[in-house]
C-alpha cells in the first residue's frame, strides 16, 4: 500500500502556535491561543498522519515550523512532526525506502525493533548512513508486537523533528481489548540549534538552570531552621561542588514540550465515547526530557512497557525518560480530561485533552514544586541510611524491630564473605559490589558511588510520596516471564560516569572515542549490571536485543528496550546474544549520548 | 557531623535500638576496607550515624542474610566519593572488549571510523569576563580582562588576557597563550607562555599553572612564571559567585601578584606586590550578557610600594566600575 501522505514538505502548513515563553512561566497559557492556530492546524492537532501496510515510502526534508512564535526550520520525515506512525503487523516483511532531500547524511532507527544490524539504523555502526540525494531501503522481518517509534539516528536531527511512532499488531489479533486507540508521543524543541545548546553547556554546564540555589534561599531557610540547618544543608554540595537541583540538562528556558507534535497551548486532543476503553500508547520521543505523565480524574493502568504486554497495573502517575513506551488503558466517563506530563525539573509541560470532542478543556494542574535532589541520588544505599529518605522503603521493609537483626547479619557477613564473590549459586543474583573502573578516578567523573541503591520500587525525585500511586519499575511483570530460561554465564558492569562541571558523559568514565566494544559471545545468556554513577537518570537503550531487567535480588522482573537507571542505582538485566552484528548502546539523552555516553556492542 | 542528615529533605529522626548494631558494622567494614579508601582526595565529611535508618538499606531485611554480600565503603569517615587514584585492582574498561575495537573485528563497517561524537569535536568560546570604566580620584580608566578557549573536553588552547588603559595608553598588559589539560575533576593544567607589555619594558615569561573549582566553589586561577635573567612572578587569582537570585550575582574577587626580583623598568619591587579586592554585582539580563557595577581596592606593597612612592604614586587607589560581562 502506498503512504497516504506525499512529500510535499514545503506545503506543510505553518503551525501558528503561542509557544512557552522562555523562563518557565507556565501557567495560565491556555488562555493564549492564537486564532490562526485553530483553522489552520486542526490536522495537526489530531497527531501525526498513519501510514499502514508493508511497503512505505519516506521522505526526509526540511520543513519550517513555528512552535514559539519563531519560524524555524525542522528535519522532518514525510513533511510532519511527528513523522506518520507507522503500522506493521508481526510476521509481514516491511519494505521501507528512505529518500534524503536534506544537504547533510540522515537515517532511521527503528527504535526496539529486534531485526538484522544491517537494518538498525545507525552510521557508523550498523550502515554506512543514507547520504543526500540517497535512498536506503530498509527490510525487515517483524518479529513482535507492541508500540514502538522511529527516529534519526544521526547527529541531532531526532530533536530538529525526526520521531515517529510504530504500531505492530500482534499475529493472533490484539489480547489488549480496546474500543479506541490514541498513540501520544511526547517530545521536546528547541528553537537553538542543539549544537549550540551543546556548547553553551560545555560552557556553562548550568546556563539552563534556572532553579539554582540562591542567598535569598539561604536566608529564608535559616530564618525557618536556624542557620546551622540551612549551612548543614548545602554543605556537602558546596564541598563536592555539585548543584542539588541539576535535574535536567535543559529547561524550559529553552525546551518547548510537545504532545503529538503540539504545544500545550495547541492542545492536541483525543477524542472518545463515555464508556469506551481508551488504550493511549505513550512514547518519549523527547531528546532530553524525562516526563511524568498522569491524567487527573482517571487511572491509568499500564499494560505494555516498551512494547511487551505487562500485567495490568493501576496507577496515577508514570515517569518515563527518552527511548521508554508505555501502555495505558483509562475508562474516561466525564467530558473532557487533562493529560498532563510534567518534565521532570519542574520547568514545564506538555499537555493535551481527551475529550468527547474537540474544543473542550479540562483544569490544567499546576506545575509540582522542584525538589533538591536528596543524598539517595548521590550516595545509594549510603545516603538513604543518612537522609532517611521517604520512598526507600524496600518491598517487606524491616520494622523496627528487625533492625538490630539487619545490623547483626551485616556485621556477620562482613566477616563471612570475600569482596567480589558471590557465595551460594554462582551469579543465581546480582553481584553487589561496586567495581569502579579504573578510569573513573581521572578529570571525566565527578562522583563514584561505592554502595549504590539496588532497589526498584523508587520512582524518583520529585515523585516520592507526591500522595499520587507512581509506577515503579518493580509494579512491571511481564507476561510470559523471561525468552531465555538460562542463567547469566557471566557478569558485565557499566559504570554511567560524566562530570556535569565539564558536562561530559561517559561509561567508565571513557568517552566513546577512548573505548572498545563490548564483546557478546554469540548465543551466550549474560548479565549487564549499570551502576549509575551520576546525579542524573539515564535511560539507557541497547539495540537489538531485550534486556530483561532482574528484580532486585535476581529474578526476571520486565523485558525493556529502553532501562532508566536512577541516580546512584545499581540495577541488572539479562541479555541473550542472538543477534550477531555491531550494535549501539547509550544513554538515550541526546546530549549524554552525543557526548560520549555510548559504546559499541560486538555479537560474534 | 550531621551533614547528611540534614539534607534538602525532611529528617527522619531516628534513633534507638537499629542505630548501635549498624554503627558496629561500620567499624567492622571500615577495618576491613581501610585500604580501599585510603587515596582520599577530597575526603567526604562523614555521616550522621544517628540518622541512619537501616530498614532502608538493600539486602538488610531480616531472615535473608544471605543477600546481604559484600558492605563496600563502609568506612564513612574516609569515603571517597570524588578524586584519588585508581586501586590497583580497579577494573579495565577495556576487559569486555574481546580484543576488538571500534575500527577492526567481526562486522567492523570497512575504512576509517566514521562515527564521531562529541567527545571527538572541538568547542570553543570566549568571555570578556571584565571589560570595564574605572573611576578613581586621579582620572578614569578602562580595564579588560578576557580568556578564551578552543578544544577538546580534555586538551584545549587557553588565551587569557588582562589589562589597564588610562591617559589614552595601554599602562599594563598580560597576555598568556597556554595548553588546558584536565588533570582532576575540577582541575587544570596550564603550560605555555605570558607576555607583558604597556608602559615600560616588554618580558615575555614561561607559564606554569592550574585553573580550576575548589571546593564551596571558589573559582581559582593560579600560575608562577619563570623569564629571563632568572625572573620569577607568582599570581593567585579567587573568584565567587553568590546567587541573590536567579539572575542577580555579586561577584567577590581578590588577586594577588609576586616577583621574585626587582624590575625597576616596570616598576616592580621583589616581593609581594600588588593586590587586588573587588566586589561586582551584574544582572544576566541572559547567560551571555551581563552588566555590572562594583567597587575594586587596589593596593601596592613592600618594595613596590616604596617605588611608587619614590614616582610620588599613590600605593593604594579605590576603583568605582562599571563594565560588561559577556560570551560567546
Amino acid at each position: 500500500m502506498k503512504p497516504d501522505c506525499l512529500p510535499v514538505p514545503h506545503l506543510l502548513r505553518r503551525r501558528f502556535v503561542q509557544g512557552l515563553a522562555a523562563g518557565g512561566v507556565l501557567l495560565g497559557l491556555s488562555s493564549v491561543v492564537k486564532p490562526g492556530w485553530a483553522t489552520g492546524t486542526k490536522a495537526v492537532s489530531r497527531g501525526a498522519p498513519v501510514l499502514s501496510g508493508t511497503e512505505f515510502n519516506l521522505v526526509i526534508a526540511e520543513s519550517p515550523v513555528n512552535f514559539t512564535g519563531n519560524p524555524r526550520m525542522a528535519t522532518t520525515i514525510n513533511g510532519s512532526i511527528p513523522a506518520p506512525t507507522l503500522r506493521w503487523r508481526e510476521g509481514d516483511t516491511v519494505t521501507i525506502r528512505v529518500t534524503n532531500t536534506l544537504r547533510e547524511d540522515t537515517s532511521i532507527h527503528w527504535h526496539g525493533i529486534i531485526l538484522p544490524f544491517q537494518m538498525d539504523g545507525v552510521p557508523g555502526i550498523s550502515f554506512k548512513g543514507i547520504a543526500p540525494g540517497d535512498t536506503f531501503t530498509y527490510r525487515f522481518k517483524v518479529e513482535q508486537s507492541g508500540t514502538y517509534w522511529y527516529h534519526s539516528h544521526s547527529g541531532t536531527q531526532e530533536q530538529t523533528g525526526m520521531y515517529g511512532a510504530i504500531v505492530i499488531e500482534p499475529s493472533g489479533g490484539e489480547a489488549i481489548k480496546a474500543d479506541r486507540d490514541h498513540v501520544i508521543h511526547l517530545s521536546d524543541w528547541t528553537d537553538e540549534d542543539p549544537m549550540r545548546v551543546f556548547a553553551k553547556l560545555k560552557t556553562q554546564s548550568d546556563y539552563y538552570n534556572y532553579n539554582q540555589p540562591t542567598a535569598a534561599d539561604f536566608f529564608g531557610d535559616a530564618s525557618r531552621n536556624g542557620l546551622k540547618a540551612a549551612i548543614d544543608k548545602r554543605k556537602m554540595w558546596n564541598e563536592m561542588r555539585m548543584s542539588p537541583t541539576d535535574l535536567a540538562d535543559l529547561s524550559a528556558a529553552t525546551l518547548t514540550y510537545l504532545m503529538n507534535g503540539t504545544t500545550p497551548t495547541g492542545n492536541w486532543t483525543g477524542t472518545f465515547r463515555p464508556g469506551e476503553r481508551v488504550r493511549l500508547r505513550f512514547i518519549n520521543g523527547a531528546a532530553n526530557t524525562f516526563y511524568d505523565v498522569r491524567i487527573p480524574g482517571l487511572k491509568l493502568t499500564v499494560v505494555q512497557a516498551d512494547g511487551q504486554d505487562v500485567e495490568p497495573v493501576t496507577v496515577d502517575e508514570f515517569r518515563f525518560g527518552p527511548g521508554e513506551t508505555y501502555d495505558v488503558m483509562v475508562a474516561p466517563k466525564d467530558d473532557a480530561y487533562t493529560v498532563f506530563a510534567q518534565a521532570m525539573d519542574r520547568t514545564g509541560f506538555a499537555r493535551g485533552t481527551l475529550a468527547v470532542r474537540e474544543g473542550l478543556e479540562a483544569p490544567v494542574p499546576g506545575i509540582d514544586p522542584a525538589e533538591w535532589l536528596p543524598m539517595t541520588d548521590m550516595m545509594g544505599a549510603m545516603g538513604a541510611m543518612g537522609g532517611g529518605m521517604a520512598g526507600m522503603s524496600h518491598g517487606g521493609s524491616a520494622g523496627m524491630g528487625g533492625m538490630n537483626h539487619g545490623g547483626t547479619a551485616m556485621d556477620h557477613s562482613t566477616h563471612a564473605m570475600q569482596a567480589g564473590m558471590n557465595m551460594g549459586g554462582k551469579l543465581a543474583k546480582p553481584s553487589t559490589q561496586a567495581r569502579h573502573a579504573k578510569t573513573e578516578y581521572g578529570p571525566g567523573t565527578d562522583m563514584r558511588v561505592d554502595m549504590a541503591r539496588t532497589n526498584l520500587d523508587d520512582p524518583g525525585v520529585g515523585l516520592r510520596n507526591n500522595g499520587r500511586r507512581v509506577l515503579t519499575l518493580s509494579d512491571l511483570r511481564t507476561i510470559g516471564g523471561a525468552l531465555d530460561s538460562r542463567g547469566p554465564e557471566r557478569e558485565v558492569e557499566l559504570h554511567l560516569t560524566g562530570n556535569m562541571e565539564r558536562y561530559t558523559w561517559s561509561l567508565d568514565g571513557l568517552e566513546f572515542g577512548q573505548s572498545t566494544p563490548v564483546h557478546f559471545r554469540f548465543g551466550e545468556r549474560l548479565r549487564v549490571i549499570l551502576h549509575n554513577d551520576t546525579m542524573m537518570t539515564h535511560p539507557m537503550h541497547l539495540h537489538g536485543m531485550w534486556s530483561e531487567l532482574e528484580q532486585d535480588g535476581g529474578g526476571f522482573q520486565a523485558r525493556r528496550h529502553t532501562i532508566p537507571v536512577q541516580p546512584a542505582q545499581r540495577i541488572s538485566f539479562l541479555v541473550t546474544a542472538d543477534a550477531l552484528g555491531r550494535w549501539a548502546w547509550h544513554c538515550h539523552l541526546m546530549l549524554h549520548m552525543d557526548a560520549g555516553m555510548f559504546r559499541e556492542v560486538v555479537v560474534a | 557531623m550531621a551533614i547528611i542528615g540534614l539534607g534538602a529533605t525532611p529528617v527522619r529522626a531516628q534513633t534507638g535500638p537499629a542505630a548501635e548494631p549498624m554503627n558496629h558494622a561500620q567499624h567492622q567494614g571500615a577495618a576491613s576496607d581501610a585500604n580501599k579508601h585510603k587515596a582520599a582526595q577530597d575526603a567526604m565529611p562523614a555521616m550522621d550515624h544517628g540518622g541512619m535508618d537501616p530498614g532502608a538499606m538493600p539486602g538488610m531485611k531480616p531472615g535473608k542474610t544471605e543477600t546481604v554480600g559484600e558492605m563496600p565503603g563502609m568506612d564513612h569517615g574516609e569515603m571517597n566519593m570524588q578524586g584519588g587514584s585508581a586501586p590497583p585492582d580497579a577494573r579495565d574498561p577495556h576487559a569486555y572488549s574481546g580484543g576488538y575495537t571500534l575500527e577492526s573485528g567481526p562486522y567492523a563497517l570497512p575504512g576509517p571510523r566514521v562515527l564521531r561524537l562529541s567527545d571527538e569535536h572541538n568547542f570553543g568560546a570566549l568571555l570578556i569576563d571584565r571589560l570595564e570604566r574605572s573611576h578613581t580620584r586621579d582620572g578614569n580608566g578602562a580595564s579588560y580582562d578576557v580568556q578564551g578557549w578552543f578544544g577538546r573536553d580534555y586538551d584545549r588552547l587557553v588565551v587569557k588576557a588582562e589589562g589597564d588603559v588610562s591617559k589614552g595608553k595601554l599602562q599594563e598588559a598580560r597576555t598568556e597563550l597556554l595548553w588546558g589539560h584536565a588533570i582532576a575533576t575540577f582541575w587544570d593544567t596550564q603550560l605555555g607562555m605570558r607576555y607583558d607589555s604597556g608602559v615600560g619594558s616588554d618580558r615575555g615569561w614561561l607559564a606554569f599553572g592550574v585553573q580550576g573549582i575548589a571546593p564551596y566553589w571558589f573559582e581559582v586561577d593560579a600560575a608562577a612564571y619563570v623569564g629571563n635573567r632568572g625572573r620569577t612572578a607568582l599570581r593567585l587569582g579567587a573568584e565567587y559567585e553568590v546567587l541573590l537570585t536567579q539572575k542577580l550575582v555579586l561577584q567577590p574577587r581578590v588577586e594577588v601578584n609576586w616577583y621574585g626580583r626587582r624590575d625597576k623598568a616596570r616598576d616592580t619591587g621583589a616581593g609581594l606586590s600588588e593586590g587586588v579586592a573587588g566586589l561586582r554585582l551584574r544582572y544576566e539580563f541572559s547567560r551571555e550578557f551581563a552588566p555590572y557595577v562594583g567597587v575594586e581596592r587596589v593596593g601596592k606593597f613592600g618594595e613596590t610600594a616604596d617605588l611608587a612612592r619614590a614616582a610620588g604614586e599613590r600605593t593604594g587607589e579605590t576603583r568605582w566600575v562599571a563594565g560588561v560581562r559577556f560570551w560567546f
